[in-house]
């Protein structure tokens, strides 16, 4: 646990802190008015998570989806923070042939039925989420249809 | 169910009336008392952002629209924005007010819809009737602005479609200054009936730290004491240039999101008069709308506005072409039905619909 919350953090904050923790693993790409740009390795995402919401107050997740890169599978967090306005947002990449990253359900809810959208339409799946199933498409689904495979009527 | 078990699962919906659209809220009952519920969505799924992968970028506007009925203007103008920040684009000033007037309009009628549906949900068909009543005004100024009631398409890259039909600041101005006085007849039918007050004081409770970590956003929210209006703290389109109040409630419960509601057409009302008052003084001249290149640059860029519902986001991830490589959309409505479990726990059965109905359901956002 970080030694103390700073409610209303400035970038240059963020970016000092994530840097510490995170050297390895973490890389800040851009910065604009309210908005930072981070990009992360898999392993340690639910754990930079964590520590965004602990220490600096990132109290919501206003979205996470999936992006298919076609040559890797990415997933996109944006973090919200009710005192400054400020969003992060936060892509990590995922090979094809291993499409798992850790969830994040358990620090916010709010990414629960995030999580299970972005699974049934990419098939990324997250360990260690509470109830990892088909949310929009029918249980019988065999595909994962926002995957760039499969293809719109004229899109061959 | 298990033999020593008192509980049984019941199916509300998609076919019930409290559920404004087509999902399913699945509750456990012990008896009366609802024990764990499950909401069922997905029926109305029909691959929204998949099939914008297949269409150029103008032609996803009127698609947008159709996210929701009554919120069209600002899923419009969110699909918008996102689209002119990849682009780098910024408005001109008279661009930027007509679009706070179009989306105030827009939050006034979705939360007379929204009141009318939960006059029915709690069997009170006068404020049905009256809040229609109402609402029909606003989309008549729809139809002089945009030519349409509910599918506006009015937002357009780079600005607006049109400026301002003859004579629409004075009919609009009516129509809202008529409104504030009326609001007080829904206001008293509503606020002064003890069986309202009683079914709603005290329900669906959500404590503040709760309606944060379940990903409440929009009046649900700010029901439960949350003191965040994206309008406010992440401005655009000029808001932070207008002087207004977020409508917050520390209630927590039903009543809370009801006077956050009714607190925010009130307001509405007071940007709509300054924005038309900011929109006199710049010349007619100035261009409503500027020319925009048809391939948007390479890049990922999001926008968030505040939605009449909550919070909506959208997430573009372009390629360089005239198509986007992928729309991601973040619907209000989709995050606060999934905390339905928590809003529900420990009450009544009959008391679901008042409380799901201040949610303020709107499906075809939800299902996308």
């Amino acid at each position: 646990m970080p030694e103390k919350l700073i409610e209303a953090p400035t970038a240059e904050e963020i970016a000092a802190g994530v840097e510490t923790e995170f050297s390895y693993t973490t890389v800040l790409k851009r910065t604009a008015v309210r908005r930072m740009y981070f990009s992360c390795d898999r392993r340690s995402i639910r754990a930079l998570c964590q520590y965004l919401k602990d220490a600096f107050n990132f109290e919501h997740i206003t979205s996470l989806c999936g992006v298919d890169w076609t040559d890797r599978l990415q997933v996109v967090y944006h973090l919200s923070n009710y005192c400054t306005g400020m969003v992060i947002e936060i892509t990590v990449d995922i090979p094809n042939d291993d499409p798992r990253i850790d969830s994040v359900a358990l620090i916010w809810e709010g990414a629960n039925w995030h999580e299970r959208e972005t699974y049934e339409l990419f098939g990324i799946v997250f360990e260690g989420h509470p109830k990892l199933e088909r949310l929009l498409t029918p249980q019988n689904y065999e595909f994962f249809p926002f995957r760039k495979s499969y293809k719109l009527r004229g899109q061959e | 169910m298990m033999p020593d078990d008192r509980t049984m699962w019941i199916t509300m919906g998609p076919q019930h009336p409290f559920s404004h659209g087509l999902w399913t809220l699945k509750i456990r009952a012990d008896g009366e008392i609802v024990k764990d519920a499950e909401p069922v969505i997905g029926y109305l799924h029909r691959g929204w952002e998949k099939e914008c992968e297949n269409r150029t970028y103008p032609l996803i506007i009127p698609m947008a629209d159709r996210l929701c009925y009554s919120a069209s203007m600002t899923w419009s103008h969110v699909y918008c924005k996102v689209v002119e920040e990849a682009m780098g684009i910024e408005l001109s000033d008279r661009a930027k007010y007509l679009r706070v007037v179009a989306d105030e309009m827009c939050r006034i009628q979705s939360h007379l819809m929204w009141l009318a549906a939960m006059g029915t949900d709690l069997g009170n068909l006068t404020v049905f009737l009256w809040a229609l009543r109402e609402r029909e005004l606003f989309l008549d100024l729809n139809v002089k602005l945009c030519g349409q009631r509910l599918t506006t398409n009015y937002p357009r890259i780079g600005g607006v479609r049109n400026d301002m039909p003859f004579y629409f600041e004075r009919d609009c101005l009516r129509v809202v200054n008529r409104f504030e006085k009326m609001i007080w007849e829904l206001v008293a039918m509503m606020d002064e009936s003890s069986i309202f007050l009683s079914r709603m004081q005290g329900t669906g409770i959500i404590s503040r730290k709760d309606a944060a970590n379940y990903g409440l956003t929009g009046p649900t929210m700010r029901g439960s004491g949350v003191d965040f209006d994206i309008r406010r703290d992440d401005p655009y389109i000029n808001y932070d240039l207008l002087d207004w109040d977020v409508a917050v409630c520390k209630d927590c419960d039903s009543y809370g999101r009801y006077k956050v509601r009714m607190e925010e057409m009130f307001q509405s009302c007071d940007i709509i008069r300054q924005a038309m008052a900011k929109l006199e003084s710049i010349p007619k001249t100035e261009p409503t709308r500027i020319k925009v290149p048809r391939r948007v640059p390479e890049g990922t860029h999001f926008a968030r506005l505040e939605d009449p519902r909550g919070e909506s986001l959208m997430y573009l991830v372009s390629d360089g072409t005239d198509k986007p490589y992928r729309l991601k959309v973040r619907s209000p409505i989709f995050v606060n039905v999934s905390a339905s479990k928590h809003f529900v726990n420990g009450v009544r059965i009959a008391d679901i619909p008042a409380i799901m109905g201040t949610l303020d359901m709107c499906l075809g956002e939800t299902d996308r």
